[in-house]
């Protein structure tokens, strides 16, 4: 052993996958690494599951690979996955007390195709209720080591939420307990949490990666993308994660798998980076302002250009979400009945007793809300009105940015308006929680890729996030654009105190 | 246009579930809440607009896709089923549900 075992943690995807190919590290005393600082921090409530023995057995089989000359890309990496991907191996509760203790027949194609990398799984992270929320304050889960469900913490600052839904994931990368996670998007949830825990996340164009295995809440948003510390990490990961599932997914895009990393060092002369005025408006906090122009000015100086654009319809994002993501929550969501898996009530009289009674009692607040919002939004006599009339608007939405997308290459704004929150702050007020996702929502909306980068820090010393935004099958050059920002400032390799 | 108790107790119905008297309460203060910010939605002028399924049919025509119509999963039954609440000789059990 050469690495001193005592900064492991701090190496990335990248140079782990270097070393472990070089064999100066092995890949069992890599996942014993983690699995200890994952046992020393449960505090901070990121993780709901390990299992020590397969995530060791998926080491050993990565070390014998690389032994054999036959290893992945990346074998031998250790990474986390949110807990709304289905795992053999692993419980997989969305973060539900509908599915406290489920363990799935099968394997997500997500946690598939890391797993042909090589990468071993060190466990699950804990999620919004469903992915539903955007503080990690919805979960209804115990965290390892707590009796209760408790939110999760942000590693900058405890009393502060990591954001969400992946807020789990984002804890665990910014804290050193994974190199990298899972995560979903389905209205922000890899972008926001990676904004306010100070980490780098990306969502593919929709249909990139496989929805196949992840538990689902709007189907017609829901994507999996990668969390990790820089851009370079995040386009190793994403390259493994996508590709077609023709089989599995019939909303899969046939666009073929891609080596993401490829285009990292693209130079910016003469990229043109669009600035949405509606993203600069009241609505953003001075600090978070301040942390995204810098970063902006520093784009000038590596030769990119700022062209100022219009995303009109911005404000409209926030409705049109909140009416599709529940209106598809409320039929995924009507799959949990107590009859094939999950949750059952103990004392019912009748069939429709059971389904009340274990639907109650296994559903959160949150979720119980969107799902009323849902089936009320499609009931008879208010179709129209609501979840066709979003569905529209959405399609304006879409063109907005084909527009845009005439003036620039790719588009940067703030990926929250404020840096993190305390906990309980907004935990009673959930249209609060819901006009925070402003900047997220338009992209989630037309399908887009985006991401979220660290772009300095805000009030209280907490991270501050720059979102991408690229049109579609762009992640090379969003990643590239991200890779060039982390080339001249170092805010992504910056490690919260105490860990 | 507000929401009434009685729309509460019609839509928890429909999507089987209980809410009691304070959780019904709470419920409408947050509905009612949730659609002042739809308000705004509903005022758009979308005359000739075709509404948006699948994000790409902006750029590209989606077709959802389809397969031969034959077995392609293996007989994974006891897989299946270990997560069930109640099953027997290979049945989900449910309550009576004909006389």
């Amino acid at each position: 052993m050469t690495q001193a075992s005592t900064d492991l943690h701090q190496l990335s995807v990248a140079e782990l996958a270097r070393q472990l190919r070089a064999r100066k590290l092995s890949a069992v005393e890599t996942a014993q690494h983690f699995l200890t600082r994952i046992r020393r921090h449960e505090a901070l409530g990121a993780f709901v599951d390990v299992n020590e023995e397969t995530t060791l057995a998926q080491a050993r089989a990565a070390d014998a690979a690389l032994a054999a000359g036959s290893a992945g890309l990346l074998a031998g990496v250790p990474i986390a996955h949110k807990d709304i991907f289905v795992t053999k191996d692993f419980v997989t509760t969305a973060g539900s007390r509908m599915l406290a203790g489920y363990r799935s027949p099968f394997d997500a194609t997500v946690v598939t195709r890391l797993a042909a990398q090589g990468a071993v799984t060190l466990g699950k992270l804990s999620c919004d209720e469903f992915a539903m929320g955007s503080a990690n304050e919805n979960v209804a889960v115990p965290a390892i080591g707590h009796s209760a469900p408790e939110p999760v913490r942000n590693p900058w600052d405890t009393s502060r939420i990591p954001g969400g839904s992946s807020g789990g994931s984002a804890a665990a990368v910014a804290a050193r307990l994974a190199p990298a996670a899972s995560g979903t998007d389905t209205g922000g949830s890899i972008r926001q949490p990676a904004s306010f825990c100070g980490i780098t996340g990306i969502k593919p164009t929709y249909g990139r990666a496989s929805r196949y295995g992840m538990v689902a809440y709007a189907s017609s948003l829901d994507q999996a993308g990668p969390m990790a510390r820089s851009a370079e990490d995040c386009a190793l990961l994403l390259s493994a994660m996508c590709g077609p599932d023709p089989d599995h997914d019939s909303t899969s895009l046939d666009a073929p798998t891609e080596d993401f990393t490829r285009s990292l060092n693209d130079k910016l002369d003469g990229l043109r980076i669009g600035i949405p005025k509606e993203f600069f408006g009241e609505g953003l906090a001075a600090d978070v302002r301040a942390a995204v122009d810098a970063a902006l000015k520093e784009y000038e100086k590596l030769g990119a250009r700022l062209v100022p654009i219009s995303l009109p319809r911005t404000e409209l994002s926030i409705p049109v979400y909140y009416i599709i993501a529940p209106a598809e929550a409320s039929s995924n969501l009507s799959r949990f009945d107590g009859v094939k898996f999950g949750h059952r009530t103990k004392d019912y009289t009748d069939l429709l007793d059971m389904y009340k009674k274990t639907r109650t009692e296994g559903f959160g607040d949150e979720v119980k809300r969107r799902i009323m919002i849902g089936t009320y939004v499609l009931s008879h006599g208010y179709y129209d009105a609501y979840y066709l009339q979003a569905q529209k608007i959405r399609r304006m939405i879409s063109d907005d940015f084909q527009q845009a997308f005439q003036q620039c290459d790719v588009i940067a704004g703030p990926a929250a308006p404020t840096v993190a929150w305390k906990i309980g702050e907004k935990a009673d007020d959930p249209v609060a929680n819901y006009l925070a996702d402003i900047f997220t929502l338009p992209a989630s909306l037309a399908g887009l890729p985006g991401m979220s980068v660290p772009a300095g820090f805000g009030a209280n010393d907490m991270p501050v996030g720059l979102q991408l935004i690229g049109n579609y099958l762009q992640e090379g050059k969003l990643l590239s654009v991200a890779h060039q920002l982390q080339q001249a400032t170092d805010f992504h390799l910056r490690t919260p105190g105490g860990f | 246009m507000s929401l009434t108790s009685a729309d509460i107790a019609r839509i928890a119905n429909l999507a089987r579930l209980e809410l009691r008297p304070e959780e019904s309460e709470r419920m409408l203060a947050q509905i009612n809440g949730f659609f002042d910010i739809v308000e705004k939605m509903r005022a758009v002028d979308t005359r000739g607009i075709e509404p948006l399924a699948h994000p790409m049919a902006t750029v590209s025509e989606v077709a959802l896709r389809l397969r031969e119509d034959t077995v392609s999963e293996p007989n994974n039954r006891e897989a299946n089923q270990q997560s069930a609440p109640a099953v027997e000789r290979g049945l989900f059990l449910v309550p009576k549900v004909i006389e």
